[in-house]
């Protein structure tokens, strides 16, 4: 059958990858394809990296980042941040990504997801949610990095680019993102739930049980984490072994 | 030294194709290509293919390159990838097309009432991510990649042979499904040997030394 996917994040500003708490605090973790190869090395299922850079004059650097990337790393790639036409998708792809993840840009003109999976096919397109909850079971969807709150239902917008053509969702808990305190299970297995395209939890990850419990109570179909993987904590192998132990298929 | 054309009619990553083929056969002659001459050339030629298999089919055409891949796959060692696999066969259920009719059989939708995991929690449409490829017998681009072993697959279609002879491997995904083909000089695969890590490489660099 099918294994659950364990997929470390990488963000990238300006071309080294970084990882901020609640998107704030930055702390430098390396050269993006330097650590990518590692993460390839220890079986990772795929790699996302995710430009956070502020600056359009340095946009471009990730597109070197992702040609560097798809000649050394032969395994699924995922880009997203910035992402605003279907010409930025169709340049990302070209580059090497194997996969273009969408937030604020597909909130704002949900037409863009159609016309890009329309062009590139729905299983290039992901569309990333970030969602915060705002009363008990109810969680709306933020965009701008979290920052702005567009009052829509997360749940109902995740059906919504599933009907639009979207091939996967990035579900992001806010409140969790950089604590460490574990994904947001509830908000996940209702998107899961809601929704028959794949869902990659991400959010929270502060240790391997974390991780395991994604899959199995927030029925994600791959977990994402971050921080865990690169500051050494555990190795993306370690995760598998765990998952792995605790009943989850895997490819080890 | 060795030529691979990587058919270029406008779906798909073929960048990756191609960087995957030149890391396990640095000494090949590897070219991403829409010219018909350039593939009758070729000693091997590569379909791709992502996307929607209507859209496959008319940029084919659109591009006169339909009876250069019909050629290829008579007379030289051809590898399929995802669509480039689907589109050896007749009807798809995508768009209501037709395929090249190179191999009998049809491409059908993973049925909606199947696509059930053992927990009873839904299976997803696409089916993406690594699954086991289960090899039906000795084949030289399964050399030295253990059987059962993991394959990247993103696709929401799969083939179904007429003749079950031509069943190279097969894979399982709330119903058993044809994940491999081979007859005589062609092989070809629904997952993505260059997104595939070790075993995928290594399915590449057989192909690479294949001489059906």
């Amino acid at each position: 059958m099918l294994a659950k996917r364990i997929i470390p994040c990488l963000d990238v500003n300006a071309g080294r990858v970084v990882k901020g708490v609640n998107f704030v605090e930055l702390r430098d973790a390396g050269d993006p394809v330097e650590i990518a190869r590692r993460y390839d090395d220890q079986g990772a299922d795929e790699i996302t990296f995710l430009d956070i850079t502020a600056s359009s004059d340095d946009r471009d650097i990730i597109l070197h980042i992702v040609e560097a990337c798809a000649e050394q790393v032969f395994i699924p790639l995922t880009v997203g941040g910035g992402v605003r036409k279907v010409d930025d998708v169709r340049r990302l792809l070209n580059a090497g990504a194997d996969k273009v993840s969408m937030n604020t840009a597909a909130v704002q003109n949900p037409r863009l997801v159609a016309e890009a999976s329309g062009k590139v096919g729905s299983q290039c397109i992901v569309v990333a949610i970030d969602a915060k909850q705002t009363s008990p079971g109810k969680w709306e969807v933020f965009t701008h990095g979290g920052r702005k709150n567009t009052g829509i239902d997360a749940i109902a917008w995740a059906s919504e680019v599933e009907r639009l053509g979207a091939g996967e969702i990035l579900l992001t808990s806010m409140d969790r993102d950089g604590t460490k305190a574990g994904f947001d299970l509830p908000l996940t297995r209702a998107v899961a739930d809601a929704v028959g395209i794949p869902v990659i939890a991400s959010g929270g990850v502060g240790n391997l049980r974390h991780l395991a419990d994604g899959v199995t109570q927030g029925r994600a179909d791959a977990v994402l984490a971050a921080s865990i993987f690169h500051y050494g904590e555990f190795t993306v192998r370690q995760a598998k072994e765990y998952m792995r132990d605790q009943g989850i298929e895997v490819r080890l | 030294m060795s030529s691979v054309v990587v058919v270029d009619y406008g779906m798909g990553n073929l960048r990756s194709v191609a960087k995957a083929i030149e890391h396990v056969a640095p000494d090949a002659v590897v070219c991403v290509s829409s010219d018909a001459a350039q593939i009758a050339a070729a000693d091997r030629v590569v379909v791709p293919g992502q996307g929607a298999m209507p859209d496959c089919m008319r940029e084919l055409a659109a591009r006169g390159l339909r009876e250069a891949v019909i050629r290829a796959a008579a007379e030289k060692p051809f590898l399929g990838i995802c669509v480039g696999l689907q589109m050896l066969f007749g009807h798809a259920e995508e768009g209501d097309v037709m395929g090249l009719e190179i191999l009998p059989g049809r491409v059908p939708r993973f049925p909606e009432a199947a696509m059930k995991a053992a927990d009873g929690s839904r299976l997803k449409v696409p089916h993406m991510g690594w699954n086991r490829v289960h090899q039906a017998e000795p084949h030289p681009l399964w050399d030295g990649i253990a059987d059962d072993s993991r394959f990247y697959f993103v696709h929401s279609y799969y083939v179904e042979p007429l003749d079950p002879a031509v069943i190279a491997g097969s894979s399982n995904y709330g119903i058993p499904f044809t994940s491999a083909v081979a007859r005589d000089n062609i092989f070809a695969v629904q997952f993505h040997p260059e997104k595939s890590a070790q075993s995928g490489l290594c399915l590449l660099g057989n192909f690479m030394r294949w001489k059906p």
